[in-house]
């Protein structure tokens, strides 16, 4: 008896590989017009969105104020480029706090004690009356600084108002030293020890026992700093959400600190202390900034900050970011996932699955090549999408003398990218969701209600914070953290809600949550691909 | 010599109105007998109550004065609800393409127009009852006094909902594919908000407002600071009655000359 075995060619299908897989669900894809269409579309709503807000953020210049926020302060002409002083490091920072100094030669060093910190609110807070009023970041202590200017080098030991003794420089730097509150109880001594470029911050509890907080180096400080005291105290400021109602209030406070034990080491060649009231300070309060100084003790009052500009609305930084003209995403994002579900929608609705799978039995790879293919499509759209927005949209808004908050490129380029990663992967989450529940309408709800909606919800003032901020922590719509424009600082209170483009989780965070949905949405869809009948 | 379909269901039904009857009639049955209907109404009165009770709850007014406007905080949930009447007007036409039925339809009644307006009247009827009730629920939530400006908010925003499925409807039958005109209406309804929400240039706000569907639809809800606003709350609405009637021109004239 012989056996019969049927021939089978021993050479690989050229067919069968991965490659081919791809090659084939590319002609599908580009191949149907309409789905071309929608991801031109995408692009062109998305930049187009972007330069039209970006165009309508540009002032009107008419004798109305240009905008319907309550902002604290409007800085600037009504008409013209605000400015903003622009620090060592480059940011945009707030520099105003008065000074008690003397110029100091060489190397050198300056210790003090401080035994008060008091501050002093203004009266326009909800039209109570003006009274103490200590905020937590309101700073008193000693500086050595590159000169007077606004924006230059310098690094200080100080007490705060909230947040015990802290070792500050260059305006975004801050190190915590001893905590809690000063009183004539339990002062505290500060020393600042300046070698050549570098200043070394010490505290104490009891002027004998001293620790060392840090080290910073100051990169080109010249031979003869200023050195001193300096007390200042930022903006006391209330923000408000709830449905419908965004809203802030910030008044101006000042501070107060008293300070003696006053010593030094190294040349000092001026014979007498110069008070200086850096930036001219705040107006609206009770007391005036200024020193008065009684056998070795002095009390400096001042108002201000030396902290980093926050951007946003309701903040003193410019009121508008690149991610204003980016809020046209979400319209971009409808025209991809409408294109993704129908990827997979459209091959059951004609029947194409069961070609489709006949010629590459491998359920997982049809899906895998699928997914490879509408990411990619989706990545080239969104990035000529938010890169259109962006570049176009901050052209607009320069050239028509916006507030604009001035992006560093790497910032620039995380955004541009971080948009396009997200549609990219929203469009693989589409694509999954697709797979599972077979019918595009009821695909599109749900992306639209996971991704589209919260999204929606985060952009316009009104909506609660903690609404907001749920929703963008744990629905894929927290991936949009990546499109965050400028970072948040716990040194400065200020308006960081979602509204103003501060999100909740870090952006490669937030973006993990979206592709850990992603991840999850796929390894569902490949089971019940695999299980049910096609 | 047969006659042609039009004439023959003419000479066997006799008269447009009762064509018309009928074609309600058949509609009517279409919508009935599908379980997702009912379920989706119910899920827009559900979610409308809910999300306005929310926003009563969330509401927090400063002992300075509440600048909120009870009425329309009480509506808010419309601005959700209305996520699914679009749906439910979208799928009235669409599920009739995906499924090959639209072929069965046009064949039993050739005249499309009456087919068209057949499902326009049932939608809007179906929207207009679930938004009432969840109209009527939530301003009742909201503990408001119905008569006065009240009673125009919430029988206004039940006209919303019914404006925004009309549109939806055209929209719908222009582009036949469900998720297309779900995202088309959702992008139309949400971009005009988003993007006014950081105009910081007041006459491009305004100007914005003023065209956009939801936008300038939902100042029908407004009770407080009417001088305030960029329309009058009659004509707000009137703006989003010119969308619907747009929408459904351009259904109507492309269902018309298209072939199904």
């Amino acid at each position: 008896m012989t056996t019969i075995t049927p021939y089978r060619s021993t050479a690989r299908d050229p067919r069968d590989g991965f490659g081919q897989l791809l090659h084939a669900e590319w002609t599908k894809f580009r191949t149907v017009r309409g789905w071309v269409i929608g991801m031109i579309l995408a692009v062109l709503v998305t930049a187009g969105l972007g330069v039209l807000i970006a165009r309508t953020t540009v002032p009107s210049c008419s004798s109305q104020s240009s905008s319907g926020q309550q902002g604290p302060v409007q800085h600037g002409a009504a008409c013209g480029q605000p400015s903003y002083t622009v620090g060592s490091g480059g940011v945009l920072v707030q520099d105003e706090f008065y000074f008690v100094r003397q110029p100091l030669a060489g190397n050198g060093s300056i210790t003090v004690r401080v035994t008060s910190l008091t501050g002093l609110g203004s009266e326009q807070i909800n039209g109570q009356p003006a009274g103490s009023l200590l905020v937590p970041w309101s700073k008193a202590g000693i500086v050595i600084k590159d000169g007077t200017s606004q924006g230059s080098a310098y690094a200080a030991m100080m007490v705060t108002g909230g947040n015990g003794v802290r070792l500050q420089w260059n305006y975004t730097g801050d190190t915590p030293g001893i905590p809690g509150a000063v009183s004539a109880a339990s002062p505290r001594w500060l020393r600042l020890t300046r070698d050549g470029d570098m200043v070394t911050g010490y505290d104490s509890a009891d002027g004998t026992h001293w620790t060392r907080v840090g080290s910073v180096a100051l990169a080109g400080l010249p031979s003869t700093v200023q050195a001193g005291l300096f007390v200042t105290s930022p903006l006391y400021t209330t923000y408000s959400s709830s449905f419908g109602v965004g809203n802030g209030s910030s008044s101006s406070t000042e501070a107060t600190g008293v300070f003696d034990h006053v010593s030094r080491t190294g040349t000092w060649p001026a014979s007498a202390w110069t008070g200086d009231d850096v930036g001219a300070g705040n107006l609206g309060v009770a007391q005036v900034p200024g020193y008065h100084q009684v056998a070795g003790r002095f009390t400096v009052s001042g108002s201000g900050d030396i902290a980093p500009l926050i951007a946003g609305p309701l903040n003193h930084g410019p009121s508008i970011t690149v991610r204003d003209f980016l809020l046209g995403t979400f319209a971009g994002l409808i025209a991809v996932a409408v294109v993704a579900a129908m990827f997979m929608t459209a091959e059951y609705r004609r029947g194409l699955i069961r070609t489709t799978l006949a010629a590459s039995p491998d359920r997982g790879r049809v899906l895998a090549a699928k997914a490879i293919v509408i990411g990619a499509a989706a990545f080239a759209a969104g990035l000529a999408a938010a890169a259109g927005a962006v570049l176009i949209g901050t052209h607009v808004a320069r050239s028509g003398g916006s507030d604009l908050f001035p992006e560093p490129w790497p910032t620039e380029l995380r955004i541009i990218a971080g948009t396009a990663a997200v549609i990219a992967v929203a469009a693989v989450f589409t694509l999954a969701i697709a797979t599972m529940v077979r019918r595009s309408a009821t695909a599109i709800l749900i992306v639209i209600v996971t991704i589209v909606i919260p999204f929606v919800l985060s952009a316009p003032p009104g909506i609660p914070a903690s609404l907001t901020d749920w929703l963008m922590r744990i629905t894929p719509a927290a991936a949009f953290a990546l499109q965050q424009p400028a970072p948040q600082y716990y040194q400065v209170q200020a308006n960081y809600m979602t509204s103003s483009g501060y999100f909740p989780l870090a952006p490669w965070g937030g973006f993990a949550v979206l592709c850990g949905w992603t991840a999850l949405a796929l390894i569902l869809a490949v089971y019940l691909l695999r299980r049910r009948d096609a | 010599m047969s006659l042609p379909a039009a004439e023959l269901s003419r000479a066997r039904y006799g008269g447009r109105a009762r064509y018309g009857r009928e074609a309600l009639h058949a509609e009517w049955t279409k919508l009935r007998t599908v379980a997702s209907t009912g379920w989706l109404l119910l899920g827009a009165a559900v979610l409308t109550v809910a999300v306005s009770t929310a926003a009563d709850a969330g509401a927090t007014c400063l002992s300075t004065g509440c600048q909120a406007d009870p009425a329309k905080l009480s509506l808010t949930g419309v601005q959700a609800g209305q996520a699914i009447v679009v749906i439910i007007a979208v799928l009235v036409v669409s599920n009739e393409y995906s499924t090959g039925m639209i072929r069965i339809t046009l064949t039993a009644m050739p005249r499309r127009l009456t087919v068209l307006a057949a499902k326009a009247v049932l939608v809007a009827g179906l929207v207009l009852v679930a938004g009432a009730v969840a109209a009527l629920e939530s301003v009742l939530a909201g503990r408001l006094i119905l008569p006065g400006p009240v009673l125009r908010a919430a029988s206004g925003s039940v006209l919303y909902l019914v404006l925004i499925a009309l549109l939806s409807l055209g929209i719908a039958t222009a582009v036949r594919e469900s998720a297309v005109a779900i995202g088309l209406v959702l992008g139309l309804l949400y971009v005009f908000p988003v993007v006014t929400s950081v105009a910081g240039n007041q006459h491009w706000q305004r100007h914005l407002e003023q065209i956009g569907p939801m936008t300038a639809g939902l100042y029908i809800q407004a009770t407080a600071n009417l001088g305030s606003l960029p329309l009058t709350p009659w004509q707000g609405l009137g703006v989003l009655a010119l969308w619907a009637a747009g929408a459904l021109i351009i259904g109507a004239l492309i269902f018309r000359f298209r072939d199904a």
